[in-house]
């Protein structure tokens, strides 16, 4: 199920370069998405993970500048896609992008539906609005995508209301919908979440089967370090509005740089280990309104030393493709605390 | 209101309840459990048919233990634990705590026995009253089981609040101010202020992000050590309930379809149900390829479960055959403390000859896919 990158080729399809998102909040500032790049090459699944709170989602739809005031986009931000700058266009400009060459998936299947309108008129109403398809043409479409998504007897089910299909289903139809146009983006924030583990095995499938059999590029949005691990080649982890770590999969898995992704691979029940008592990052995400000076994740960090308080953590580099926010990459002699220490109080 | 669900003809006539793992001093058991939802439908909402959202569950939980119990979503296992409480009235059934016969309490009976029993619930969020104080809250079991008064309430509270890892002085704030993590926890002080026996843990962990979850559990975990509290604990997710669960129930359209330890389960599924359910988790480890069993379909309506094995129609064991859409599998022992119900899995009581009657065509046979480590 591993969906191989395609190092080396060519220009980046999507180009993100200190992308900042902040609300305004009377006379707080909440630094939602702050100072994220990162790089989407074509067919590549990049997988964006953290907690609640730690700016995802913001940074999705940022990327669809869909972010609503209060929030906004700040001056110096840069987004380029397909060699476009995505931040200078007009109106009329951004909408042809979306749901054309870059479409976004949802957790929530059924309030991402409209209950009083057939599955198939919804994927058509995409052909038709986009395309400008004919009604005839757009729901032959509709027919195929429903097909290409797995929904059995694509053209009885076209026919069917939002609420006669399963969750599982409900989730095949927004794939369906938002590949209509041939995107060569697909934003999946949270597909899953909602969805019982069998179903969540189905559409994970799916997701991995369209990306190779259309050369979809995918940003999958999680919190779950399980799926990512199955389906992504390489790793964003997000942590108060930042990337605070970023590596191939294999390589995050296997040696992790930032105590805080440390924490996130520690904290995780696994199958096979019974109860063992479980690592424990203390605290919470701090409100992005009050992000800590220096390293934002320095107040629930075991090694967190002055440094971590007066500088900020540049991204230092591990390996090529691999990046830690944390000065223990700077001085490693500190790191060797780190089999010391006991996680688990 | 509802009517009794007319015998399949295929069905062997009602046998003694099996109990997977009966206790010889259970703290909590559960015999024939059921609770059926009337379906209703037309202009003046007649009953149709019925939802069996728990279909005869029997089963014992012991004096400090955690009994997991997983399923996706329709499987019964929140009313499960719901009815156990009473907080809906089972259709059938016997239910005994401390040797107390549950269903037949009423009034201040009732409420007697429920100090002894309570509930976590999943959603932190809404299972707070926003307009009360935290505090309030906490202390409200106190004053209706009259555990408190005062100075002593108060002081009770603070420390309840103190030993599920919140400050005392929070007794004053509302639950807005928390986070979610939080809020679980105060949920946890409310339950344990009646200092139950035994609580019903319903998705205590599934609202929280992983960190969170994880000091959550451990609180849950060291509070049965310090208390020797028994937990029901219902999950969706197979790796949080390996990690709790001393024994590990797994149900399916209202059923229990394979019982074990947990141990026993999780190294050696055999009811395919199970099998599948646990291919299904996602692995943190990038290196490791597992071999999936992608079941076909969704989870059928418990309104209108398949005949015979309710499985069936997904089930990916090789000898399915007729017979299987046929035969209600009983629950039985395959292994010393492992129960399962699968007529293809052997041992049987089912025999051959019994299944060629119904239409069988392959012979039991041992199905135990390797799920983990394949590459």
């Amino acid at each position: 199920m591993t969906m191989p990158g395609r190092p080396g080729a060519g220009e980046p399809l999507l180009r993100v370069h200190d992308l900042r998102t902040y609300f305004h909040i009377g006379g707080a500032v909440a630094r939602a998405v702050d100072g994220v790049s990162f790089d989407i090459r074509a067919g590549e699944t990049v997988g964006m993970v953290g907690e609640s709170g730690c700016g995802k989602s913001v940074t999705a739809l940022s990327l669809l500048r869909l972010v609503d005031p209060p929030g906004r986009i700040e001056a110096g931000s840069r987004i380029e896609f397909e060699g476009r700058d995505l931040l200078s266009l007009d109106e009329e400009g951004i909408r042809r992008i979306r749901g054309n060459r870059i479409a976004m998936v949802f957790q929530e299947p059924m309030t991402a539906l409209n209950p009083v309108f057939t599955i198939g008129d919804q994927v058509a109403e995409v052909a038709r609005v986009h395309a400008r398809a004919s009604r005839r043409a757009a729901w032959e479409r509709a027919v195929e995508m429903l097909n290409l998504v797995g929904i059995p007897d694509p053209r009885e089910r076209a026919k069917s209301y939002p609420h006669q299909l399963s969750g599982g289903m409900r989730q095949r139809v927004l794939i369906a919908m938002a590949l209509v146009m041939n995107p060569s983006l697909l934003i999946a924030d949270e597909p899953t979440t909602a969805l019982d583990v069998t179903i969540q095995a189905q559409i994970l499938e799916l997701l991995a089967d369209l990306q190779q059999r259309l050369g979809l590029a995918v940003l999958l949005i999680t919190h779950d370090l399980g799926v990512v691990a199955e389906v992504t080649s390489r790793v964003l982890v997000m942590y108060g509005g930042q990337i605070v770590e970023r590596a191939p999969v294999r390589e995050l898995f296997r040696d992790p740089r930032h105590p805080y992704t440390r924490g996130l691979l520690e904290a995780m029940p696994r199958l096979g280990r019974q109860r063992d008592r479980l690592a424990v990052i203390p605290g919470t995400v701090p409100p992005p309104t009050h992000w800590p000076t220096g390293c934002r994740f320095r107040d629930r960090c075991a090694f967190a030393w002055p440094r971590c308080a007066n500088e900020p953590p540049p991204e230092y580099p591990v390996s090529a493709d691999h990046a830690a926010r944390c000065h223990l990459v700077d001085e490693p002699a500190r790191a060797g605390a780190v089999a010391a220490v006991d996680h688990t109080s | 209101m509802s009517t009794r669900p007319a015998p399949s003809p295929a069905a062997p006539p009602a046998p003694a309840p099996v109990v997977p793992g009966v206790l010889a001093d259970p703290l909590l058991s559960i015999r024939r459990l059921t609770k059926h939802f009337p379906v209703r439908s037309g202009l003046f909402g007649r009953a149709t048919g019925q939802v069996r959202a728990v279909d005869g569950v029997s089963l014992d939980v012991g004096h400090g233990e955690t009994l997991g119990v997983v399923g996706e979503s329709g499987c019964g296992k929140t009313t499960l634990g719901r009815t156990i409480l009473r907080l809906i009235e089972p259709t059938g059934g016997d239910i005994r705590f401390d040797g107390v016969d549950v269903l037949a309490l009423r009034g201040k009976a009732l409420r007697t026995m429920r100090r002894n029993m309570q509930i976590i619930f999943q959603d932190p969020f809404s299972s707070l009253n926003p307009r009360m104080t935290i505090g309030a809250t906490v202390r409200e079991g106190l004053t209706v089981h009259r555990l408190a008064e005062g100075a002593a309430a108060d002081q009770r509270v603070r420390q309840l609040l103190e030993e599920v890892g919140l400050r005392g002085e929070y007794a004053s704030r509302y639950p807005h101010e928390f986070s979610g993590g939080q809020r679980q926890r105060v949920g946890i002080a409310r339950a344990l202020a009646v200092e139950p026996k035994f609580i019903v843990c319903d998705e205590p962990v599934s609202a929280l992000d992983v960190s969170v979850q994880a000091q959550v559990i451990n609180l849950l975990m060291d509070l049965q050590r310090d208390r020797g509290l028994a937990y029901l604990f219902i999950a969706h997710d197979l790796s949080v309930v390996e990690h709790m669960a001393n024994r590990v129930a797994v149900m399916y359209l209202g059923r229990i379809v394979e019982f074990a330890s947990a141990t026993d389960l999780y190294r050696e599924p055999l009811m395919p149900y199970t099998q599948a359910l646990l291919s299904a988790v996602p692995v943190p480890d990038p290196v490791t390829r597992r071999r999936r069993i992608v079941l076909a379909g969704d989870v059928p309506s418990p309104a209108n479960p398949p005949s015979g094995c309710v499985f069936h129609p997904r089930c990916h064991h090789p000898a399915r055959d007729a017979a299987c859409a046929t035969i209600v599998p009983p629950l039985e022992e395959k292994a010393p403390g492992h129960w399962v119900a699968c007529i293809k899995q052997p041992p049987t009581i089912v025999t051959w000859d019994a299944q060629r009657q119904a239409g069988a065509t392959k012979e039991p046979t041992r199905h135990l896919p390797v799920i983990g480590r394949a590459t």
